[in-house]
């Protein structure tokens, strides 16, 4: 019985071992992981500014005057006036297409209430 | 210790002789014997375990210890790690009110020399001076050469392409550290708003980045403040309408032939700063040395909106109207003599001779300085000074720029009768285009108290403290419209297809700063409210210096110069900032845009 015992202990005291050295190692790859995600994100927070920066760079209104003035044959544009505004009346509006139902739905058919 | 023997002979002698075994007394002494031994080793095996005992339980909680110290360190760790990104941002962006950046950072290198590790000093001086040609070439061949130095900055901030032609030269004591540095993508737009940077304390690895100027310095500890996380700070900028209002202002300012120019745009409401240009202005990426010698006010650092004391002329007639009004003294249509005025000695005239009398209406739309003394007469010194302190006129501007909160303006010490009568139209009294339009700003909003802002405003914390009634308030802009809408207004040039603007203009000769006038230089000042109907913004143009030709005439008046300029600005501005124009609807047409 008690070297029965013994085994069992044994065995349980290897297997314990063997799980505590994995999670160990386990552990250790998820932090080294982690740090190296981290790594990670920085270096995509600075590519992220860094392409604000540039995005912020083409975008400056000087810049897209520029383009403006020389691109203007082809897209004729001038700055924002007052004469560009205009009414909503004013502007044509395409023909309102009368709804024909040609194939009516059943909706209901549990003779229930009928809403309008 | 002396053995016993197991058969002592005296107790053998005295058994055998009883006729007893004498080998019971050998027995019982051996058995003693064992005894004793039993007891001994029993002492000692006990000890032992006592002692291996203590090692296990030392050892355990060592153990036990470490694991508890782990388990309870584990966030600690976590965090350290996440610092990591942190170092990125450590100096938040400037944003406009719509988010676009004005400032940011960038991540760049520094080139640092170790002339210790140098092989050739002297070829490694010649080389990097070929790279950069803007540095210093004796001193680099001196700092190199040295045998003391042992560490030296070459250059605070290289670019890629810089850092590989460095590489390329192969040379071990030129050494790279990281760097931030702070970056204006949109360059001179915003120049005098945002100031600028510099690096304050330097290691290899950082740097540090210090504001100097602008809201990069009245801000800089909230903007490096680690815990706001590199939440940008907003301002009330529009971008696109500063780009307009530069670039319009730049054109007038190289056609008016002035030497220099500013202009706010203001929300009448909120006070919130839309537009801020002085010119000349600088590149803040690289921002000018201050000037020691010489004028600073000729300086391309030199804020004219904000610290630009002037006098500002005629634009002042408006408060000594607002001030008769207010006292009851008047209304829009009373009549007011304007024949030539004397006092002490000195005669007051008006540009041109508009009749003996006008109404108080035609005395603003035709800017006569003789009816304006004589209505700040009857209104009184006291109620002259009332009205202006409640304008802001006293204090420095509160507005979030170092610049601004260091101009006070300049009131006269004594405030004689004299002064009464020169400030009612504008002179002995000098103050900043910031403070104009922040006092056109309450005339235009009903007559509540503003407060200058550079910030956005999100929530709606509006001061609601009266300084001019309502129907003050509605009057004096009436007669503002006057000026640009009827035919003898000094600003009828104002007039801007779509919207009603109301102004006033202002024609100040320049001080000598030997005393006296100049009788060729003018600061000529528009300050102008629309849409006038319901009042949004605020414009205040100024031209020093400006002068043009007209109808063969030499014209220094802001009618002539400021007027067109404040025109063409509020006809690009005004549609960009939403304001609906009034345009007769036969006049538009959908497809403007792409047949203009």
């Amino acid at each position: 019985m008690r070297i029965f015992i013994y085994i069992v202990c044994s065995f349980i005291v290897i297997t314990m071992a063997y799980w505590a050295y994995t999670e160990n190692y386990t552990t250790q790859a998820s932090i080294r992981r982690v740090e190296e995600l981290n790594r990670l994100v920085a270096d995509e927070k600075e590519a992220i500014s860094i392409l604000n920066a540039e995005w912020a760079y083409l975008n400056r209104p000087e810049r897209l005057s520029n383009l403006a003035d020389l691109n203007f044959i082809k897209l004729k544009l001038v700055p924002l006036a007052a004469q560009h505004f205009t009414e909503l009346e004013v502007i044509p509006m395409s023909p309102r297409r009368s709804l024909v139902v040609s194939s009516p739905v059943l909706v209901s058919s549990d003779g229930g209430k009928q809403f309008p | 210790m002396r053995r016993k023997p197991l058969r002592p002979l005296a107790h053998i002698i005295s058994a055998r002789q009883n006729g007893k075994n004498p080998d019971f007394i050998e027995a019982k002494e051996r058995s003693k014997r064992n005894q004793a031994l039993q007891l001994k080793t029993r002492v000692r095996a006990e000890n032992r375990l006592l002692v291996l005992g203590l090692i296990f339980i030392i050892g355990f909680s060592a153990i036990g210890g470490k694991m508890a110290m782990l388990a309870s360190s584990s966030v600690q760790e976590v965090r350290q790690y996440n610092t990591g990104s942190k170092i990125i941002n450590q100096r938040a962006n400037i944003v406009d009110r719509n988010g676009n950046i004005l400032a940011t950072n960038m991540s760049t290198q520094a080139l640092y020399a170790q002339p210790p590790l140098m092989i050739d000093p002297k070829k490694a001086a010649d080389d990097i001076y070929k790279i950069f040609p803007d540095l210093d070439y004796e001193r680099l061949v001196k700092n190199f050469g040295s045998d003391k130095r042992k560490f030296v900055w070459v250059k605070k901030s290289v670019s890629p392409e810089q850092q590989q032609l460095v590489h390329d030269l192969g040379e071990p004591g030129l050494l790279f550290g990281n760097r931030e540095m702070r970056l204006y993508p949109n360059g001179k737009l915003a120049a005098h708003i945002l100031g600028g940077t510099r690096f304050g304390e330097e290691g290899v690895r950082a740097a540090e980045i210090v504001g100097v100027g602008g809201v990069e310095k009245y801000f800089d500890k909230m903007l490096r403040d680690p815990a706001l996380e590199g939440e940008p700070l907003k301002l009330s900028i529009d971008l696109t309408v500063q780009a307009a209002t530069r670039q319009v202002l730049k054109d007038g300012m190289r056609l008016m032939n002035a030497k220099g120019a500013s202009a706010i745009l203001m929300d009448v409401n909120t006070g919130e700063i839309i537009s801020l240009v002085s010119l000349p202005d600088f590149d803040p990426n690289n921002r000018p040395r201050a000037a020691i010698l010489g004028d600073p006010s000729e300086n391309p650092l030199f804020n004219r909106a904000a610290q630009g004391l002037y006098e500002l002329g005629s634009t002042f007639k408006i408060f000594t109207a607002a001030t008769s009004l207010e006292k009851g003294l008047v209304n829009p249509q009373t009549i007011i003599d304007t024949t030539p005025f004397r006092w002490n000695r000195k005669t007051y005239k008006d540009y041109k001779n508009y009749g003996p009398t006008n109404s108080v209406e035609d005395i603003i739309m035709k800017s006569s300085n003789v009816g304006t003394i004589r209505m700040a007469l009857a209104a009184g010194t006291s109620a002259q000074k009332k009205t202006l302190k409640d304008l802001g006129f006293f204090e420095a501007v509160p507005v979030e720029l170092g610049e601004a909160s260091r101009t006070k303006p300049q009131i006269p010490k004594n405030w004689s009768d004299t002064s009464t009568i020169t400030i009612s139209f504008g002179h002995g009294i000098s103050a900043t285009p910031l403070h104009l339009a922040t006092a056109y700003s309450i005339v235009a909003n009903g007559g509540f108290r503003v407060k200058p802002t550079i910030k956005k405003i999100d929530f709606g914390n509006l001061s609601r403290e009266q300084v001019i009634s309502p129907k003050t308030s509605q009057q004096l802009i009436s007669m503002l419209r006057r000026v640009v809408s009827e035919k003898d207004g000094t600003a009828k040039m104002a007039k801007v297809e779509g919207y009603e603007v109301a102004g006033k203009t202002g024609t100040a000769e320049k001080i000598k700063p030997t005393g006296g006038y100049y009788d060729d230089k003018v600061i000529a000042t528009f300050a102008s409210i629309f849409p006038a109907s319901d009042p949004k913004y605020t414009l205040v143009v100024s031209l020093d210096e400006p002068e043009i030709e007209v109808y063969g005439k030499n014209r220094r008046t802001a009618g002539y110069t400021s007027v067109p300029v404040a025109a063409e600005i509020i006809s690009r501005v005004a549609p960009i900032l939403n304001l609906r124009p009034i345009v007769p609807n036969n006049k538009m047409t959908y497809t403007s845009i792409s047949s203009q």
